[in-house]
């Protein structure tokens, strides 16, 4: 999973492993000192995905609610690591939920990011190849699958997100929906993920969600999508 | 069968912009007449279903049910609540000098109004997606305490909620943008505290009683 995670591409490899590289000198010089979690560039401009999301819209969540969860998640991890050097079992536990949601909300925005591409860029469309035969495998035709993906992220109640992710023991692919940033993980990896934060859309199209769930097809990255279904 | 009971949107008890510049008309117009409209409709359409689904001693889509029920139902309730605890800048009760009873029991629990109100911000801004702020009243204890819920779970019970704060995006994204502190801030020169000190002096039945919108036409 965490294989294809990293795999996406050069900016999502180098934000979500920022601590590799000082890795090995933290073991040389055993201080335990970790590389930090870093903001990724986004992979085209702010405006790019115009109409489908606005200019604003994509400089806000990058530059500052993605920025936030990785400031949160640094913080986090730096507590834990002086509670790991304590030994203290109870305030280790006590940091997860907040690993938990800075850290996937780092995960989730640099996933996010990398889904999306302008449509000069190749974004919308419909997806191909071994992508195409598991998503009508598992939903009759592509759309059918946009229809219950929108249902998904119509349901939502509250902040969060939806993925169509694979089932890592079967290999099917399926839609599902996760709260707050609780990121995907574990039995599932993550394909395609649509941020359903009002933060996400509201600016453009505040109450109207609806038609920000229909415009962000014009702007989904199928390639990257397929590149980690492999 | 009886008739179907409907729940209606309660008319503000301020005009949109008379929050203004704490919280925008814009926001405030999209928030009663957009949001928690959506609540209601959406509530009754579930309480109709659930209805149908009684008449024909359904029990499974009865408690399918469910989670749709209370995710609307706490909407309107909240929305209700929240509407009610504040009140334009310009009037006497937006100070906590119109809450004397009330400002005693912060004192005697926090140390004084401002420390309450501290406190009260970091648990608005620890909040993670979704939620609600909350001074609730412990009704075995009569303690005051600061709490939060998550999406539109009301306040548990055993509380009495005296004033919720709507942390949702929705309030405030359009004027505050990522910069919920400055919201966080801001609200505190918008709260109703003589609203907060009858709910204080009040029961339970008396502080969702006189709720407008909570009673349906039945």
């Amino acid at each position: 999973m965490s294989a294809t995670l990293f795999r996406t591409s050069t900016a999502a490899r180098s934000a979500l492993r920022a601590g590799a590289s000082s890795r090995a000198a933290a073991i040389a010089s055993t201080s335990f000192v970790r590389g930090k979690a870093t903001l990724p560039d986004l992979p085209y401009d702010y405006g790019a995905l115009e109409p489908s999301i606005s200019g604003k819209i994509m400089e806000l969540h990058h530059k500052n609610h993605h920025q936030t969860y990785v400031n949160g998640f640094n913080a986090a991890t730096e507590q834990n690591q002086a509670a790991e050097a304590k030994q203290d079992i109870a305030a280790q536990v006590a940091l997860q939920p907040l690993i938990n949601f800075h850290g996937g909300g780092h995960i989730n925005h640099t996933l996010f990011w990398e889904n999306l591409a302008p449509s000069k860029n190749g974004g919308g469309g419909e997806p191909t190849g071994q992508l195409k035969n598991v998503i009508e495998s598992s939903y009759g035709d592509f759309s059918s699958f946009k229809t219950k993906f929108n249902g998904a992220l119509a349901g939502i109640q509250g902040s969060g997100w939806a993925w169509l992710v694979k089932d890592n023991e079967t290999g099917q692919v399926q839609i599902r929906t996760y709260a707050n940033q609780d990121p995907v993980v574990g039995k599932y990896t993550p394909l395609l993920g649509v941020d359903a934060w009002e933060h996400a859309y509201y600016l453009q199209y505040q109450n109207r969600k609806a038609e920000y769930f229909s415009a962000i097809w014009d702007v989904i990255n199928w390639k990257a999508v397929e590149g980690r279904l492999k | 069968m009886a008739a179907q009971a409907k729940y209606t949107l309660p008319d503000l008890p301020y005009k949109h912009d008379a929050l203004e510049p704490h919280i925008s008309a814009q926001i405030m117009t999209l928030h009663h007449t957009k949001h928690h409209q959506t609540y209601i409709n959406n509530l009754n359409a579930a309480l109709t279903s659930l209805t149908t689904a009684v008449s024909k001693n359904d029990i499974v889509s009865q408690l399918h049910l469910q989670e749709a029920i209370k995710f609307n139902a706490g909407g309107h309730v909240n929305h209700s609540i929240f509407w009610e605890n504040l009140i334009p800048f310009s009037s006497p009760n937006a100070q906590p000098s119109a809450a004397p009873k009330l400002c005693v029991a912060l004192i005697a629990r926090f140390g004084s109004v401002e420390k309450f109100q501290e406190k009260f911000n970091a648990v608005l801004l620890g909040l993670k997606g979704s939620g609600w702020g909350w001074l609730v009243q412990d009704i075995e204890s009569g303690n005051l305490e600061i709490t939060t819920s998550k999406d539109q779970d009301i306040v548990p019970v055993g509380k009495k909620p005296l004033l919720g704060i709507d942390m949702w995006e929705h309030a405030y994204y359009l004027q505050y943008l990522n910069d919920k502190g400055s919201y966080a801030k801001g609200i505190w020169k918008v709260v109703n505290w003589k609203k907060v000190e009858e709910r204080f002096e009040s029961t339970l039945e008396g502080v969702f009683g006189t709720l407008a919108g909570l009673r349906n036409n039945l």
